[in-house]
C-alpha cells in the first residue's frame, strides 16, 4: 500500500479513538468503549483487500474496522454518542453497530460469536455465487470460545469462503494470553481443522494486506477458509478506563517503538506526517461537529423495529 | 371477472408428515429457504421430518456436524444476507449450549440496526418428556423463549397447526422458534395443503364453556381435553383454550372467555416456577380482575427435574387427574 496513504489511514483512526475518551469527559459519551490504539494497522491492511460484494463482521474493538471500511465519520461518532445517527440509530452504540450499505455486518460484544455469524454469511454467499467472501475479526481470546471451534470446523467442513483474522494483542481482555492457551501460537491450530492459517506482524500494513488478500483469493476461488493471526499491542486499556495494573512497567512505553503509526511516520519522513496530521485533525474536528449537531433519537421509537 | 376459485385439497397426514410437507412447501416457495440440521438431510432427521427434502432440493439441505451455536450462527449469519433458513434442534433441551446465538444475536438483529439487517430465520425442535426420557431430554422451556422480545414462539400441538404454523414462522420475517413434541408425531389428520399462510398468532377454542375457562398448549393439550371430558360428565362445562403462540400470545381470547365464566386455570407442562403460566396469570389478574370470581389457578411440572423412571416421571408431570382435581378445587371458590 502507498505508504503514505497508510500512514492516513492509521492516523484517522488512531485520531478518531483519540479523540473519544475527550468526548467522554466532556459528557458527550456515556458508557465504556474498547480502542483500538496501536492495532490500526489490521483493519488498514485487511480492508484493502475487501471487496463492495464481500461482507465484514467484527468485534466491540471495531471502530477502526469500520473507519478502514469506509463508513462515514460523522455517523460513526454520532453513533458512540448515542445519537439518531445513520446507522443505528445510537442502538448499536460503541461496541454493537452495523452498515448494511457497507456490508458490514456488526460489531459484536459476545466474544467469538461473530465466527458463527460469518460462516452464515459465507455460506449464503455460496449459494449467491456471485464470489463474496465474508471478514471476520476476533481477538485472541476469542480463539478459547467454543462457538468459535464449531464455526472454524463448520467453514472447514463446507469449504465456506471466509477469512478470519485474529487481532493477537496479548491479552485476552486483562490475562496475558499465552497463560490461557497452550501452544505457542494460534495459527497452529488452523491446520488441525484443516484450514490454512498465517502469523503475521499485524503492525505492518503490507504484511497484512498480503496476508489477507492471499486468504481472501483462495476463498473466492472455492479453496475454503482461512486464518491469519495477526500480532499487534493495545497502546491503550482493554476498555476505555482500564488502569492496567496487570501490565509490566515499560511495556506499553517499548511497544510505542513497533506501533504502526511510528513506523509508517518512519517511512514517509517527519515533515509530511505532520502535514497529513494536520488533514486529519481538521477531518476529525469536523466530523465531531456534524455528529453533535445530531439529534438523540426521540423516546418515542424506543418500541420501533422488533418485529417486522 | 369471475371470482377466483380457492382450490382446497384435503389429504391426510400425521403430523411429522405434516411439518415435512411445511418444509417442502417452504423450499418450494421460496428458492432462498436452506434447511439443516444434525441428521437432516441423508438420514432424512431422527424422525423423518425432512424424508426425501435432500433428494428433492439438493444442497439447499444439509447435514450439519453437532455444533448448535455454528447451526442457529450460521442461520443469523445467512439470513443477514438474504437467505431464510429453517434449523432443526434436535431436543428443545439442546439449545442451553447455544442460546446466545438465538438471544444475543437473532432477537437483536431487526431492532438494533433499525431494520436495515433482518433475520428471518425459523428454529424448529421438540421438547417436553415421554416417560423413560432422561432428564436432559424432557424438558419445556418455552418460558425461556417467551422472555425474549424480538422472538416468535409457537408449540403446534396438532397435525393440522405442525403445518400451518410452521409456514407462518418460515414466512414471518422474524426469528421464530416452533417447539414440536415427538409425542404427536403419529397423529393423524387431514390438513388443506393449498390453504393461505396465517399470521403467527391466535389460540384456538378446542370446547366450549361457561364453568371454567383453562388456557394450556404444546403436550397438555392432550391432557386438558381428557380431563374436560371428564369434567363434562361431573357436569363442569370448561372452556378450553390450545394458546399456540406464546408470541404474539393471544391474550384477547383469554381475556373474553374469562368475562364469560370467571375462573382461570393455566395449564403447562413446564414447572410452576418461572413458568409462562405466571406470565398469563399476570396479565389477567390486571386486564381480567373484575371478572375474576376465584384466584387464578396454574396446573404444571412439580418444581424438581424430570426423572426417566416412569412412575416418577407421572408424579412430576401434570396427569389429566391432576387437571380435573385442580378444576374442581377452583369450583369450590
Amino acid at each position: 500500500m502507498n505508504p503514505e496513504h497508510a500512514y492516513k489511514s492509521v492516523a484517522l483512526i488512531r485520531g478518531f479513538e483519540e479523540h473519544l475518551p475527550d468526548l467522554k469527559a466532556a459528557g458527550k459519551i456515556q458508557g465504556s468503549m474498547h480502542l483500538c490504539n496501536g492495532q490500526e494497522a489490521i483493519p488498514v491492511g485487511a480492508c484493502a483487500a475487501i471487496e463492495n460484494r464481500d461482507a465484514l463482521m467484527v468485534t466491540y474493538r471495531g471502530h477502526g474496522w469500520a473507519i478502514a471500511r469506509g463508513i462515514p465519520l460523522p455517523d460513526l461518532f454520532a453513533e458512540i454518542m448515542g445519537r439518531d445517527s445513520g446507522l443505528c440509530g445510537g442502538r448499536g452504540g460503541s461496541a454493537f453497530f452495523s452498515s448494511a450499505e457497507h456490508g458490514f455486518l456488526g460489531e459484536n460484544s459476545i466474544v467469538g460469536a461473530g465466527v458463527p455469524i460469518a460462516a452464515g454469511s459465507a455460506l449464503a454467499a455460496r449459494f449467491d455465487g456471485r464470489g463474496s467472501v465474508t471478514f471476520v475479526s476476533i481477538g485472541e481470546g476469542a480463539m478459547n470460545q467454543g462457538s468459535v471451534h464449531e464455526a472454524l470446523n463448520f467453514a472447514a467442513v463446507f469449504q465456506l469462503p471466509l477469512v478470519m483474522v485474529i487481532e493477537n494483542n496479548l491479552y485476552s481482555e486483562l490475562t496475558p494470553i499465552a497463560s490461557m492457551i497452550a501452544t505457542a501460537t494460534l495459527a497452529e491450530r488452523g491446520p488441525a481443522y484443516g484450514i490454512p492459517a498465517v502469523r503475521v506482524d499485524g503492525n505492518d500494513v503490507d504484511e497484512v494486506e498480503s496476508a489477507v488478500r492471499e486468504a481472501a483469493v483462495r476463498a473466492r476461488d472455492g479453496g475454503g477458509p482461512g486464518i491469519i493471526e495477526a500480532m499487534t499491542e493495545r497502546l491503550v486499556g482493554h476498555y476505555d478506563l482500564d488502569p492496567q495494573h496487570y501490565r509490566p512497567q515499560g511495556e506499553i512505553e517499548s511497544a510505542r517503538q513497533r506501533e504502526p503509526l511510528v513506523r509508517l511516520r518512519a517511512t514517509i519522513g517527519s515533515e509530511r506526517a505532520s502535514e497529513i496530521d494536520r488533514a486529519v485533525e481538521a477531518t476529525l474536528s469536523n466530523a465531531i461537529a456534524e455528529a453533535d449537531a445530531v439529534p438523540f433519537p426521540s423516546s418515542d421509537t424506543a418500541r420501533e423495529h422488533l418485529y417486522a | 371477472m369471475p371470482e377466483a376459485i380457492i382450490q382446497t385439497e384435503k389429504r391426510t397426514f400425521t403430523y411429522i408428515q405434516a411439518v415435512n410437507e411445511a418444509l417442502r412447501w417452504a423450499l418450494t416457495e421460496y428458492p432462498e429457504a436452506l434447511f439443516f440440521g444434525e441428521d437432516v438431510a441423508l438420514p432424512g432427521g431422527p424422525y423423518g421430518a425432512s424424508k426425501g427434502l435432500r433428494k428433492q432440493f439438493g444442497e439447499r439441505v444439509f447435514d450439519t456436524p453437532i455444533s448448535e451455536s455454528a447451526m442457529l450462527g450460521a442461520a443469523v449469519g445467512a439470513a443477514m444476507r438474504g437467505r431464510r433458513p429453517i434449523v432443526e434442534i434436535m431436543f428443545g433441551d439442546f439449545f442451553l449450549v447455544a442460546l446466545d446465538q438465538l438471544i444475543n444475536q437473532a432477537a437483536n438483529v431487526r431492532y438494533v440496526s433499525r431494520g436495515r439487517f433482518t433475520c428471518p430465520m425459523t428454529v424448529r425442535s421438540q421438547h417436553a418428556a415421554l416417560p423413560g426420557a432422561c432428564a436432559q431430554h424432557s424438558q419445556s422451556l418455552e418460558a425461556f423463549f417467551a422472555h425474549v422480545p424480538g422472538l416468535r414462539l409457537g408449540l403446534p400441538a396438532t397435525p393440522e397447526d405442525a403445518f400451518e404454523m410452521l409456514r407462518s414462522a418460515i414466512a414471518s420475517d422474524d426469528p421464530v422458534v416452533i417447539l414440536e413434541s415427538r409425542a404427536f408425531y403419529q397423529d393423524r389428520a387431514e390438513i388443506d395443503v393449498n390453504g393461505p399462510v396465517q399470521q403467527p398468532g391466535g389460540a384456538r377454542c378446542l370446547r366450549a364453556g361457561t364453568d371454567l375457562t383453562v388456557v394450556t398448549w404444546s403436550q397438555m393439550v392432550g391432557r386438558a381435553m381428557e380431563a374436560a371430558e371428564e369434567l363434562a360428565t361431573r357436569g363442569i362445562e370448561v372452556d378450553l383454550f390450545d394458546l399456540r403462540w406464546l408470541n404474539p400470545m393471544d391474550i384477547e381470547a383469554v381475556l373474553a372467555s374469562v368475562a364469560r365464566t370467571g375462573r382461570l386455570m393455566i395449564v403447562h407442562e413446564a414447572n410452576i416456577t418461572g413458568g409462562f403460566g405466571g406470565e398469563i396469570a399476570a396479565q389477567v389478574s390486571k386486564e381480567g380482575f373484575w371478572h375474576l370470581d376465584a384466584p387464578i389457578e396454574r396446573v404444571g411440572a412439580l418444581d424438581v427435574r424430570v426423572p426417566a423412571s416412569p412412575p416418577l416421571n407421572a408424579a412430576v408431570i401434570p396427569q389429566a387427574a391432576t387437571i380435573v382435581e385442580a378444576a374442581e378445587r377452583l369450583l369450590t371458590h
